[in-house]
């Protein structure tokens, strides 16, 4: 085990799998020269050679368009998107094309494509530095989102992401590639797609969350255990395509209280679907009515500091407050 | 390019007859799509179609039959097993990259291709088919771009009819030449005859060995004309005056190919007839086979949203 952070995570783990197979190969914007505005890729333009870590042109659906292509013929493209802000362009090439390549061939052609893309907010990266993303994705039939929010999970996922044979689109919360650290295990493993996993047992309520805002919960978890004696149980989904609901409906039935946490803006955000699902199939197991904290409907994260705490924590303490407001229902 | 015209004529009577909800007609595009596909080599190179490209995927190695399964969406369709609007093909085993309806996406996938193909080593030749609205297309920038700075092993063709549906070439860009835009990307643009299908071939011919030989893409434009609507749902009377198409009926590339044949004497009256005969025939039994196919079963319609069974993650 080694202490990491969330970006080295991810950057052994991708460095590994492009030593381990040269089918694997790398392409965006500044992967090259730069090793990557989130320097995950210094010095493999010399080490894997030009032909494998790409400098692209500054052309969002370009760069899945051609990944599509190579993963089509042989490859195992991992295309970055320097910001997810900026994946609009691409939309098209990932909906329409990669993620229904293999349903639209009956099975013939599949698209063994990765799709990294730091996202998130709570970084002075403004309207188009801190986007959410997730739910346009996860809608996608055909389509894997993770969110990792340890490093652990972080190269594990990516792991399963690169042997998977279809696309998956990787997201990295960039607060967390710095401010998260963690144990990972030296010995490559996966950690599968399609499931969730509980960070923190308990048994009062269960907490639902992704992300950067997965460690919000856990702080908050602990203070409340600490102050108050409640047990929080906290779930993180990773997996938002395809979602474990197992593993959320089956904490939930033993705590009897749910609460959904999620940066994304609240409306018809990943949250929207954990708790239908939850208010669906446990309906009856719940002692309480559950709760859902979004970000809010806002166009996107403004740049100054009180307006960016705005978003990310609209009231002091909220995640806190509400935890401690659903136990003592 | 006979065959092709047969399947073309027989699948728009398919869907007159109310026994195809919709088909895409090819007539006019017979010779640009034959000429350029010929160099291609079945079985070693990659073809990346768009919709109207029936004698390509033809020339790549699909059947009639395999044509008419599609045209009927039934469950043997190699290219969707009938979940796609017919002539939108794919095909693994033989190389053909399945495509979408959205204009142009094609283009960045042959260059992906392209690029991967130099990378395993392999003496690949890509070749990537579109109109000329396609050209307007963010994706077809982009993927010329990116084919002409690796100088990758692509050849793009234009089978430009002039029309985007109804929009004619004078409102989609402000050039006489699509091929004047290769100059944008470093690479040559070709224009030619595209109702001459020896003509098409040399223009392939070169490109195709300049792709082999490490030289880098070409971009062909093939000025040819369709004869019918964009689609079966489509009244083109409602944009293209009946002079013009009737003028461009003048030029059809299939009779002046013929016409051309029986001039060199490779062929004689009697042997076009046979031929005829013998191909329709041929497309006939195709019909009567597929329509008698399997439909796909309802439930089949959940499979495949991810990879099943042994290639499972």
């Amino acid at each position: 085990m080694t202490e990491k952070n969330l970006v080295t995570a991810i950057r052994d783990a991708l460095h590994d799998e492009m030593a381990a197979d040269d089918r694997v190969v790398l392409l965006g914007e500044d992967v090259g020269n730069r090793g990557g505005v989130f320097r995950v890729s210094v010095g493999w333009m010399e080490e894997f050679g030009e032909e494998r870590v790409i400098d692209t042109p500054l052309a969002e659906s370009g760069i899945v368009g051609v990944a599509i292509g190579m993963a089509l013929h042989g490859l195992l493209p991992v295309a970055e998107i320097q910001f997810a802000d900026f994946i609009f362009p691409a939309f098209d090439q990932i909906v329409s094309e990669a993620a229904r390549l293999r349903y639209r061939t009956n099975g013939d052609q599949g698209c063994p494509l990765v799709i990294r893309a730091p996202c998130g907010g709570g970084i002075h990266g403004a309207l188009y530095h801190s986007q959410s993303i997730e739910a346009f994705f996860a809608h996608v039939p055909g389509l894997k989102v993770v969110m990792p929010s340890t490093p652990a999970d972080a190269a594990g996922l990516l792991r399963a992401a690169i042997a998977d044979p279809d696309p998956v689109l990787f997201l990295e919360h960039k607060k967390a590639y710095r401010a998260i650290s963690g144990e990972v295990p030296d010995e490559p493993y996966l950690v599968p797609i399609g499931t969730a996993d509980v960070k923190r047992a308990g048994t009062d309520l269960t907490c639902v969350s992704y992300g950067y805002a997965l460690h919000t919960c856990l702080e908050a978890a602990s203070r409340l255990e600490a102050d108050e004696g409640v047990s929080v149980e906290v779930v993180d989904v990773r997996s938002l395509a395809p979602l474990d609901m197992g593993t959320i409906l089956d904490s939930v039935r033993r705590t009897a209280r749910a609460i959904v946490v999620y940066e994304d803006n609240r409306t018809y955000g990943a949250g929207a679907e954990i708790a239908a699902t939850i208010a669906e199939q446990a309906m009856f197991d719940l002692d309480a009515p559950l709760v859902r904290i979004g970000g809010p409907d806002i166009p996107a994260m403004p740049f100054a500091t009180p307006l960016e705490h705005f978003y990310m924590e609209p009231e002091p303490d909220q995640v806190y407050r509400r935890m401690h407001e659903l136990a003592t229902f | 390019m006979l065959t092709a015209r047969l399947i073309d004529e027989a699948a728009l009577r398919q869907n007159r007859q109310g026994r195809a909800p919709f088909v895409v007609p090819a007539e006019g595009h017979e010779a640009c799509q034959v000429g350029t596909a010929w160099p291609m080599r079945p079985g070693r190179d990659v073809w990346l179609p768009y919709y109207r490209d029936l004698a390509i995927v033809l020339r790549a190695g699909m059947s009639p039959y395999e044509i008419f399964l599609g045209v009927f969406a039934k469950a043997a369709d190699p290219s969707s097993g009938g979940r796609q609007m017919p002539s939108h093909w794919g095909y693994r085993a033989l190389g053909i990259i399945s495509g979408s309806s959205p204009i142009a996406t094609q283009v960045p996938h042959a260059a992906g291709v392209a690029y991967a193909a130099r990378y395993r080593g392999e003496d690949t030749v890509v070749g990537c088919w579109f109109g000329d609205g396609a050209t307007s297309e963010g994706d077809w920038h982009e993927g010329l771009n990116f084919a002409g700075i690796h100088r990758l092993p692509v050849v793009f063709v234009c089978e430009n009819n002039h029309y985007a549906i109804s929009v004619p070439q004078s409102k989609q860009m402000a050039v006489e030449n699509v091929a004047d835009r290769a100059e944008g990307y470093g690479f040559p643009g070709v224009v030619v005859d595209g109702n001459d299908v020896l003509a098409c071939y040399g223009a392939m011919k070169t490109a195709h060995e300049r792709a082999r030989s490490g030289e880098g893409p070409t971009l062909i434009e093939a000025k040819t004309y369709r004869f019918l609507g964009h689609t079966s749902d489509d009244d083109d009377k409602t944009y293209r005056p009946r002079d013009e198409v009737e003028e461009a009926r003048h030029h059809d590339p299939v009779e002046r190919f013929a016409a051309y044949l029986l001039e060199t004497n490779v062929l004689d009256g009697a042997g076009a007839e046979a031929l005829r005969i013998e191909i329709k025939d041929e497309v006939d039994a195709a019909i009567a086979a597929a329509w008698e196919a399997p439909d796909p079963l309802p439930e089949s319609a959940l499979r495949h949203v991810f990879a099943e069974g042994p290639d499972a993650p």
